[in-house]
């Protein structure tokens, strides 16, 4: 928990962060929509990306594009290097003890496919449990209803409030001694919300579960750290944190990771290979079949290069503020309703407007030159724990300014204008 | 006129906010749901056929202006119409919203059909143009009382 002392201090030092430069580092940011400024408010779905990572992208290809790993020509001594600086930049970003926890994948849907695999063989029986919440995404959920169907397995729910907070005394009363892992999101992508995850994860702990932390929408947000909060998995994609799409992190601990056993299996992720016995990689390269998305390890690399250069503190006062501001120009727009008004919140603000379907809504704003997302975005169970079909989302990232809360606002009043 | 008048035409907003034939019917020949699990568009069209002429339909469910105005106007052009005049009718407006190079040779036939030809201009909006359509034909496919699409 923030005190009002440290709060203070991040608003002084928030006066340092000048949105209009970061701006400058997205060309994107510069184009026109229908004639109108783009103003780009779907970041929970993808976010943008600087200059600096589309030019490592391009250099890699331009200047050492090979096939990485037992390659003793130059070109492939290079990508190689690149590929595992990039590795090393990753476990710093997020504190892990070791590159070798650092498991690239495709994204945040593949690294919890690839724990509920791997992990669910060995460690889920018929009668056994894994606790999700109700605020999932749906690669949180559809992966562990395959898993626990192939064995038998079910699936238990913390419950939310109309204010789209976790339950946590319900949460604790879910564990038993069938209770094999915890995996929840850090952040609703849906609704914003911020999960107490460390407190969460000390619960589990407690019971002897380790736990899985999906944070596609926490860390392009906020820093973190994964020894501080002592989960045993975090899986994030590449793409929401200004990097390339096809790209993203599994970190587990390495005890846990060196017990499971392989994901996929193929080249570089084998020591020797007979007809009769095969002897796995050691970590991370066994969970690392086929050739990576090189260029994407490189550009992720070069995303968390362009984070680090970033003043986080002031970055994060700045999210708040626009967030801030958000709701409350919503809150004046007539038959606007927030879904999701949990005290602590990322810049996502979902919503609904009397008579004026979502949809409707997004084609309207994009007119306007505004994007945003309208939907279910990929979490029926919550669109279903509000009662709605679908939700207006508007999701900000660091370079979003209160003037895009404006036009999207006004954007709004012109929806209900076509509508009148 | 800008695309999104285009799309948003008169025709459209008064059915979506005063949608005709909107209401449950009692002892329908068809029942057939319509839905779109991506928006969450969601419909039920209701047939009584005599012979080979839908002799009346009605709809009910949820979903944006464009679906709703599209079951609205659906539901007031195919009544009294032959089971292939429906389906005629329903290939000339999948021609109409996905903006088919003849599409428009046709349009003055089209009666009220022809307020939807903005939807051309926004591709993402043809599956909720067409939804309905295709429920219609579903329920005029079926042989059961009762089926669903999905």
């Amino acid at each position: 928990m923030r005190t009002v002392h440290d709060i203070a201090i991040l608003d002084a030092v928030g006066k340092s962060f000048d949105v209009g430069k970061i701006r400058n580092d997205f060309p994107i940011l510069k184009q026109r929509i229908n004639g109108k400024p783009l103003v780009y408010l779907d970041n929970a779905a993808t976010s943008q990306k600087p200059q600096a990572v589309i030019d490592a992208m391009t250099r890699f290809y331009v200047e050492e594009n090979s096939n990485i790993h037992r390659g003793v020509h130059t070109l492939s001594d290079k990508a190689t290097q690149s590929y595992e600086a990039a590795r090393v930049k990753i476990q710093k970003f997020i504190n892990a003890a070791s590159p070798q926890e650092i498991i690239f994948v495709r994204g945040t849907t593949e690294g919890v496919n690839l724990v509920a695999r791997s992990y669910g063989a060995v460690h889920l029986a018929a009668g056994d449990e894994v606790i999700i919440s109700a605020m999932e995404h749906h690669s949180n959920i559809v992966p562990w209803q395959l898993v626990c169907a192939e064995r038998g397995a079910g699936l238990r729910i913390i419950p939310m409030s109309d204010e789209g907070e976790l339950d946590l005394k319900a949460y604790e009363k879910l564990f038993s001694t069938k209770t094999r892992l915890v995996s929840i999101g850090h952040v609703s992508n849906a609704l914003g919300t911020i999960n107490p995850v460390k407190e969460m994860i000390r619960i589990a702990h407690e019971q002897g579960v380790p736990v899985l932390i999906d944070g596609a929408q926490a860390v392009p947000h906020m820093p973190v750290d994964v020894r501080d909060l002592d989960c045993d998995f975090y899986v994030f994609s590449g793409h929401k944190m200004f990097g390339p799409t096809g790209i993203g992190i599994l970190y587990g601990k390495r005890k846990l990771l060196e017990a499971m056993p392989p994901y996929q299996g193929g080249g570089d992720m084998i020591k020797s290979v007979t007809f009769e016995k095969t002897i796995y990689n050691d970590l991370p390269h066994k969970f690392e079949a086929g050739t990576p998305n090189i260029s994407g390890g490189v550009g992720l690399g070069a995303a968390v290069d362009y984070l680090g250069r970033i003043e986080v503190e002031g970055a994060m006062a700045h999210e708040r503020e626009v967030l801030r501001y958000a709701t409350s120009a919503l809150a004046g727009v007539s038959g606007l309703r927030v879904i999701g008004t949990a005290r602590q919140k990322t810049g996502v603000v979902s919503f609904v407007l009397d008579g004026i379907h979502p949809h409707d809504i997004g084609t309207i704003l994009d007119d306007d030159g505004i994007a945003i997302r309208t939907g279910h975005h990929c979490a029926q169970p919550v669109m279903q724990r509000f009662g709605i079909p679908a939700t207006a989302r508007a999701s900000f990232a660091l370079y979003n300014t209160v003037q895009e809360v404006d036009a999207l606002v006004a954007g709004i009043h012109h929806a209900v204008k076509v509508f009148s | 006129m800008s695309a999104l008048r285009e799309l948003y035409q008169e025709v459209i907003l008064d059915h979506n906010k005063s949608p005709r034939n909107f209401r449950t019917m009692a002892h329908a020949d068809r029942r057939v749901e319509g839905y779109n699990p991506l928006c969450g568009d969601h419909y039920t069209i209701y047939l009584k056929i005599d012979g080979d002429v839908i002799a009346d339909v009605s709809f009910e469910g949820k979903g944006c202006a464009i679906s709703k105005a599209s079951a609205s106007v659906m539901s007031s052009v195919v009544k009294g119409k032959s089971k292939a005049e429906a389906e005629l009718l329903f290939e000339k407006f999948h021609h109409l919203v996905t903006g088919e190079p003849d599409a428009t040779d046709h349009i003055e036939n089209l009666g009220k059909l022809a307020a939807f030809s903005g939807v051309s201009e926004f591709p993402a909006r043809v599956k909720c143009a067409t939804l309905a359509w295709h429920t219609l034909h579903a329920a005029l496919a079926s042989e059961e009382a009762v089926v669903s699409t999905e």
